[in-house]
């Protein structure tokens, strides 16, 4: 990284948290005539776990859809890993080690779990289809090879269980799961995760949480992350932006943003005190 | 006496059994374990490389002769390796519950005094750090799973796989120590600790020693004849008796393959692919198969479902009779085979039991129903009977004497005694040795002849020789005209129908027996919409007549059934009313593991009580109960008190208790 804007320090639970890996600089999104995001900036560092927080419609998805390359911008620049980055196609995206998951389950639902996670793969897959028709060869190896990495992610996800099952029958926390392993199987170097709690109950929440930490602290990926709830925000991250109405209204800390009284105002409700 | 036999072919220690093993049936698998999707294999001879080199690594750490060594974590090759590792450096290992919680833990490893840990995974070293804030002996703790484990403080913490490393590094310098401390390995010293459950008080740390260990399994293994070739499914818990004697006992004298499931979520499937052919469960496990299996065929096409349900039909009246040998006419045989290709062949597959030549369920009763279901199906499936303090067996169920009401005849080498009031004592080979560090506790168990009381009553039936577990012996009482009375016994009997929840029985020192009854809500509530009964409330249900002639027919039939056995024929219940309310742990009447408190409902519903036995046919009532907000409330009743049919007592023997 030649643009490295901060020093790398480590945090006290013993994780290391790099310099930049990627920038917003004054962001603007329309849709034709709705503002979606107003000359937003932030940055994202290597290592850390990074929350975008807003009220609904406050722009959080659009951003993160930014993030991803799926939107471009009418103003402002992202910069990752020290460059420029012009207007991608998904797969060119993916193929820079960015995965992500979706606020509402994107899987196939008639494909088992092991297909499904295998997928994710699929950016690294070097033989031709022909090749894997006849599956002779390269094909063969490099399948070998995939499934050792998906089983790893498995294993990591503790989803052993439910391999061969097809992901239409599972329930929705399940769900979200697997959707994790998929985009993990991709081997992310920054893992984007929209709404990864939403709709769970407070066990599956704890998994979840767990398994995030995990992730960031096994692999030492970045994971940019929405969520609405509140609690899970502040114990995960490192690191939260607050956006509402398409601006940023604060950025730093957990404990930052909750002393911030734009952010108390907006969104987690005026103190009585 | 069996205390002085001499070990078999000089094996008298498991070290020397695996030596024998890895000469024997060196190229032959000994553990299997599902990683990544995929079976990894270990033969005889790699597991005792490995289980070599962690033992030189222990020692290369400082272990003694003597010290325990804790073993925490789910059925892995890796932690049985931990414990033939230990006794071959002259340790103890203790295997631990790994769902324990620290509190538990801590007991358990202060008073054990484990000075070496090896956990699974971090979420058990978790628990070992909280536990070392107040236990101070341990010195090293070891872990398998790496994950997660990386930022924790290494001073005193090693991956298992390093503590091989190094002992592989250093066998040239410890290798004679760990040699000479396996030839001083005698018939007597202990192989194993384990600690009971503690459902009374602390648990206690029961020593058992290879003599102990070996005799058991040499004994068990011949009288069903297992064989090296034998698969078995591990998969209960590591700190229980059971998996010490089924999986690495029994594995290590006849040689045979224990397969480790990939994770406790993935059991049936692991089941399925492994296909045991020696399987134990509790009757839990049989009774939620059972209940997925028919869940399923409600679901199932209505021809699927005739199929299913004639061929189970013929299963029921042929299938046991098949399993024993005796004799079934020529075309129940054709049926049966019939049967057997189409229905209990794939479902025998299905449920992974393809293989199984001898199954065992223990611990509990288990319903007759579920019983007959799986040996109609041509599983072999036994009870046995059997305790820590025992090395598990008791008494056995040999093939061909299989009955769901009886635990079957001593097992080999196995003395039994009942004493006056009806306790049943063994001496065995396989009698513990001592309560670890609680010398009071072991005298009061073992007697100085070596007799050990079990704290279950029960009586051996005269023609069969068969032991039959009537209650915990202190629930026994007498009534009044001096004829035995056990609750348990009737009660459960009354539970084995669905339709009723809970059943307390009253006799003691009466005249009588009467009953308290629970019903069901699902079970009867269900039969209700199907009747088209409507009903407002549990209250309502449980008062209707249809409901109450129903429950009739069940305490009737249970009369029937109890009056076959003359020792308990008046235990028959001869009146009995439903109650009200379901009995409740937060209203006191039941324990939170769901045991009925027979003091708290003796003396809340005594106005009940006293209807019974001054028989009133009516009683008005009201009940305290406490909602889940905590406030108070009352229910107020008139119950309907009824009488059951008595049946005269039976005076010949070995009636099916159909």
């Amino acid at each position: 990284m030649n643009t490295q804007t901060a020093e790398s320090f480590v945090t006290p639970d013993g994780r290391t948290i790099g310099g930049t890996v990627m920038e917003m600089k004054n962001i603007t999104l329309r849709f034709g005539g709705v503002v979606a995001i107003k000359d937003i900036s932030f940055d994202i560092r290597e290592g850390e776990i990074r929350a975008i927080i807003g009220p609904n419609g406050a722009g959080k998805s659009s951003m993160l859809n930014v993030i991803s390359g799926f939107y471009v911008p009418q103003e402002g620049e992202v910069w990752f890993r020290g460059k420029r980055r012009p207007q991608m196609k998904p797969y060119q995206v993916a193929q820079q080690g960015i995965a992500r998951t979706f606020q509402n389950i994107a899987l196939f639902d008639g494909m088992s779990v092991l297909d499904n996670i295998m997928t994710g793969r699929l950016t690294k897959m070097k033989s031709n289809v022909f090749q894997q028709a006849l599956w002779f060869g390269q094909a063969e190896r490099e399948e070998n090879h995939h499934r050792e990495q998906v089983e790893k992610v498995i294993d990591f996800l503790e989803i052993q269980n439910i391999r061969k099952t097809p992901v239409g029958r599972l329930p929705y926390g399940l769900k979200k799961r697997v959707e994790l392993a998929r985009a993990l199987a991709a081997e992310p170097k920054l893992l984007l995760l929209d709404e990864p709690m939403a709709g769970m109950n407070v066990e599956e929440k704890e998994d979840m949480s767990r398994f995030i930490l995990d992730v960031n602290d096994e692999f030492g990926t970045t994971i940019a992350l929405i969520e609405h709830d509140m609690g899970v925000v502040m114990d995960l991250s490192d690191r939260v932006v607050v956006m509402d109405y398409g601006k940023k209204i604060g950025d730093g800390t957990p404990d930052e943003v909750r002393a911030n009284q734009a952010v108390i105002d907006a969104y987690l409700g005026v103190s009585h005190d | 006496m069996a205390q002085d036999q001499a070990p078999t072919g000089g094996l008298a220690s498991i070290p020397a059994l695996l030596e024998r093993n890895a000469k024997a049936f060196g190229g032959k698998y000994a553990y299997r374990e599902k990683e990544f999707g995929i079976w990894q294999s270990w033969t005889w001879a790699e597991a005792k490389e490995e289980i070599d080199a962690l033992a030189l690594g222990l020692l290369a750490l400082g272990i003694d002769r003597g010290d325990h060594v804790a073993i925490i974590g789910r059925n892995r090759p890796a932690h049985y390796w931990s414990m033939v590792a230990a006794q071959q450096c002259g340790a103890v290992p203790v295997p631990l519950y790994q769902d324990a919680n620290a509190e538990e833990m801590e007991y358990v490893l202060e008073h054990s005094g484990a000075r070496f840990v090896i956990c699974g995974d971090q979420e058990q070293v978790d628990k070992v750090i909280e536990a070392q804030e107040r236990v101070h002996k341990i010195e090293h703790v070891l872990y398998v799973d790496k994950r997660g484990m990386r930022k924790y403080d290494h001073t005193h913490l090693n991956w298992y796989h390093d503590v091989q490393e190094e002992g592989r590094a250093a066998h040239q310098r410890v290798e004679t120590e760990m040699d000479a401390r396996i030839a001083e390995l005698t018939y007597d010293s202990p192989a194993v600790m384990l600690y009971t459950s503690g459902t009374t008080g602390k648990p206690k740390g029961v020593v058992l020693s290879n003599r102990n260990v070996i005799e058991s399994a040499k004994n068990s293994v011949e009288f069903d004849n297992l064989s090296a070739g034998e698969d078995v499914l591990a998969y209960l818990p590591m700190a229980w008796v059971g998996d010490f004697i089924f999986s690495i006992g029994q594995a290590y004298w006849a040689g045979f393959c224990v397969n480790c499931p990939e994770s406790e979520d993935t059991m049936m499937t692991d089941l399925r692919e492994i296909g045991p052919t020696y399987f134990f469960a509790p009757p839990r496990v049989f009774e939620g198969l059972l209940t997925t299996v028919m869940i399923r065929m409600e679901d199932a096409g209505r021809i699927k479902k005739r199929i299913f349900d004639h061929y189970m039909e013929v299963a029921r009246r042929v299938g046991p009779s098949i399993l024993d040998g005796k004799p079934v006419s020529g075309s129940d045989k054709f049926r049966y085979w019939l049967g057997n290709l189409l229905v209990y062949g794939p479902l025998k597959n299905t449920l992974g039991f393809s293989r199984v030549r001898v199954g065992y369920t223990a611990g509990e009763a288990i319903g007759p129903e579920i019983f007959d279901f799986y040996r109609s199906l041509g599983i072999n499936l036994k009870q046995l009977y059997g305790q820590t303090e025992a090395t598990v067996f008791i008494t056995v169920q040999p093939d061909g004497e299989v009955r769901p009401d009886t635990v079957g005849v001593p097992a080999p080498g196995v003395e039994l005694r009942i004493d006056d009031s009806g306790e049943v004592y063994y001496r065995s080979p396989g009698t513990f040795v001592e309560y670890y560090k609680n010398p009071e506790s072991t005298a009061s168990t073992k007697d100085a002849e070596g007799w050990v009381a079990t704290g279950d009553a029960g009586f051996i039936e005269e023609d069969t020789g068969h032991l039959r577990i009537i209650d915990r012996a202190k629930d026994v009482g007498k009534m009044a005209d001096g004829s035995m009375f056990a609750p348990k016994y009737v009660e459960n009997k009354l539970k084995f129908y669905p339709n009723i929840l809970e059943a307390v029985v009253f006799g003691a020192g009466r005249e009588m027996c009467t009953a308290a009854i629970n019903i069901d809500l699902s079970a009867v509530g269900n039969w209700a919409e199907r009747n088209n009964i409507s009903y407002a409330s549990y209250q309502e249900l449980a008062g209707h007549p249809e409901v109450l002639n129903m429950i009739q027919s069940h305490v009737e039939e249970v009369n029937e059934s109890v009056a076959q056995d003359p020792m308990l024929s008046g235990c028959q219940v001869h009146r009995f009313l439903v109650l009200h309310k379901e009995l409740d742990a937060d209203d006191g009447e039941m324990t939170r593991t769901r045991k009925v408190k027979r003091g708290v409902i003796s003396e809340k519903f005594a106005d009940l009580i006293e209807a019974l036995y001054a028989g009133k046919t009516e009683q008005y009532t009201e009940t305290e109960v406490t909602y889940e907000d905590g406030r108070k409330g009352s229910i107020k009743a008139t119950l309907e008190i009824r009488d059951a049919k008595i049946w005269p007592t039976a005076h010949t023997q070995g009636v099916a208790a159909e």
